[in-house]
């Protein structure tokens, strides 16, 4: 593979106007990129643009601008199907974000795929996204549902996988591809293989993946595929399903409404073609161009470099903090995780140490991550949690660290 | 802003008072901040009167805020009738705790204990809750 250049965050953080801005007098340090990255002004810029030059609603008006508007809209969709090499752009839904999608899947395959003797696979490590959804969908269909556990290195236990076939028909693997609490990356492609060596559909949560790592979904071998823009630099309220076009076919539609029709009769309605059936009622149309942008952005930096540094990142910071007394670590080795480091300080509750960290301008996660299943088998109330992006820099983790020693003497 | 863990706090929060549980309490309830995961048991043993609290304690795990606001509280209501902690404002906790500017977020966390010592309380004497705490129970999850 050709080197890429190497990232260089400095240079890359003129990019964000938010991060040049003090917290209680400090710098902000913002190390929260995992529950929502930061917009750089390329794609602030290509939305602000769109409503000012091309907007209308999409698909309907006979007139010029409405046309620019579906030139937006669907050049967008090109370019994020392209980012996660979809075979075909027509197989790409633009969504609310990562839930709706999984929530789409879940509803509108799983309602008529589903019943007793069938199981539902999840993980352990499962955003309440892809886990939710899936309980409640097992329990309307009689389904079973059962959970992939985690090794003591926060891992995936594959092994624990031929138990669970034995236990009924697999039918539905989903797990998330980088895991938004510990930040281990799963072999989801492995995961594809032995849900369809039992005739299942494996559906992938790329969330927290798609903003680190480039995603082929050809190559994983997956048949729905959710992620979000505003974890990737994107705007808010747009995300993305990639669905095989087979499955998305033969579907019945999650949403009803507007635009998503083919004829509607008093007596019938018949659906419109992919993707429309799947994409009811006006888009989120200037947030879909700001996704199409934000896809510019991360190509233009490059993915390989992106997922280089994070993992530099991370082995920096997993040294550094490692040196503070008290510290519980929690996921894999720094090569096996994306951007993401999940800690407890003995004797400290994660609220506390957010908020001494808070007065340092350092910004981190304290909570469950909405990963109750997770906590549980972490035998904790919650964790804290600090993740990084393209534009951390090493000096904002060597002020976490500088924080958490602060922490120490606060409650010593 | 470092008022928040001020000595006064910490120290109720590393050596919290009243903390324990009571066998057989006269009244008792346990709520949790969701958002935290903060948890709060108190138990209540009333004198012969069956009206002054003789007797309080607390249980829980959570964050400093949540655990010392709760320790400053047991010391606070001790000897005081059901009736006058059924009286005791939002305010008058948050004076004595004392942090000023708190955000939303952690006067929730500072309020856990006395929310859960109001429902066990008004449970103990039939009574609904107060206005200013009404869906409290709910929001604490409170058992």
């Amino acid at each position: 593979m050709e080197a890429q250049p190497r990232l260089d965050a400095q240079k890359l953080r003129a990019d964000f106007p938010i991060l040049a801005q003090e917290i209680n007098g400090k710098p902000l340090a913002y190390l929260d990129s995992a529950v929502t990255s930061q917009k750089p002004r390329q794609v602030l810029d290509a939305m602000t643009n769109f409503y000012e030059t091309a907007y209308a609603n999409v698909h309907r008006g006979v007139y010029s601008l409405a046309e620019r508007a579906t030139e937006g809209f669907e050049g967008a969709r090109e370019k994020v199907a392209r980012f996660v090499n979809a075979p075909s752009s027509r197989e790409l839904i633009f969504t609310r974000n990562a839930t709706e999608g999984l929530n789409l899947v879940a509803y509108a395959w799983g309602l008529n795929n589903l019943g007793p003797g069938d199981l539902v696979v999840v993980s352990e490590l499962e955003h309440h996204s892809n886990f939710v959804p899936w309980q409640y969908i097992a329990k309307r269909t009689g389904a079973g549902f059962r959970m992939i556990p985690l090794t003591e290195g926060g891992e995936l236990d594959l092994d624990a996988l031929e138990g669970i076939a034995s236990e009924g028909r697999v039918k539905v693997v989903a797990t998330n591809y980088v895991s938004n609490a510990l930040g281990t990356i799963n072999p989801v492609d492995r995961l594809a293989s032995w849900a369809h060596e039992r005739d299942a559909i494996m559906v992938v949560d790329a969330a927290q993946a798609a903003p680190h790592l480039a995603i082929d979904v050809q190559a994983i071998g997956c048949d729905f595929l959710a992620f979000s823009a505003h974890k990737m630099c994107g705007p808010s309220g747009v995300g993305a399903l990639w669905g095989r076009r087979e499955l998305l076919e033969k579907m019945e539609p999650f949403n009803l409404g507007g635009h998503m029709i083919r004829k509607v009769q008093f007596e019938e309605t018949t659906w419109g073609d992919l993707p429309h059936k799947f994409e009811a009622g006006t888009s989120p149309i200037a947030e879909a161009v700001g996704f199409g942008a934000a896809v510019d952005y991360l190509n233009s930096v490059g993915l390989e470099a992106i997922e280089q540094y994070e993992h530099e990142l991370v082995a920096y910071a997993l040294e550094r903090i490692q040196e503070i007394p008290g510290i519980v670590l929690y996921g894999p080795a720094p090569e096996r995780r994306a951007g993401i480091v999940s800690f407890n300080i003995e004797g400290v509750h994660p609220h506390d140490v957010a908020q001494v960290l808070d007065w340092e301008g350092v910004a981190i996660r304290a909570g469950h991550h909405c990963c109750q299943p997770l906590m549980h088998r972490l035998g904790v109330a919650a964790t804290n949690r600090a993740s990084f992006y393209l534009y951390t820099l090493p000096e904002e983790i060597d002020r976490l660290a500088e924080g958490l020693l602060r922490v120490r003497k606060v409650f010593g | 802003m470092e008022d928040l863990y001020r000595e006064v706090i910490l120290d109720h929060y590393k050596n919290p008072r009243g903390h324990g549980v009571i066998e057989d309490a006269d009244a008792s309830a346990e709520g949790m901040n969701p958002l935290c995961g903060d948890e709060v048991a108190i138990y209540i043993a009333f004198d012969d009167d069956g009206e002054t609290i003789d007797e309080v304690k607390f249980s829980g795990r959570g964050c400093a805020i949540s655990q010392a606001s709760t320790s400053m509280l047991m010391e606070m209501v001790q000897g005081k009738t059901a009736d006058e902690v059924g009286g005791m404002s939002k305010d008058e906790l948050l004076d004595e705790i004392g942090i000023p500017n708190m955000s939303p977020i952690r006067i929730k966390c500072a309020l856990l204990g006395l929310g859960v010592l109001k429902v066990a309380l008004h449970r103990a004497k039939g009574t609904p809750l107060p206005e200013e705490w009404a869906g409290l129970d709910e929001e604490f999850q409170v058992r």
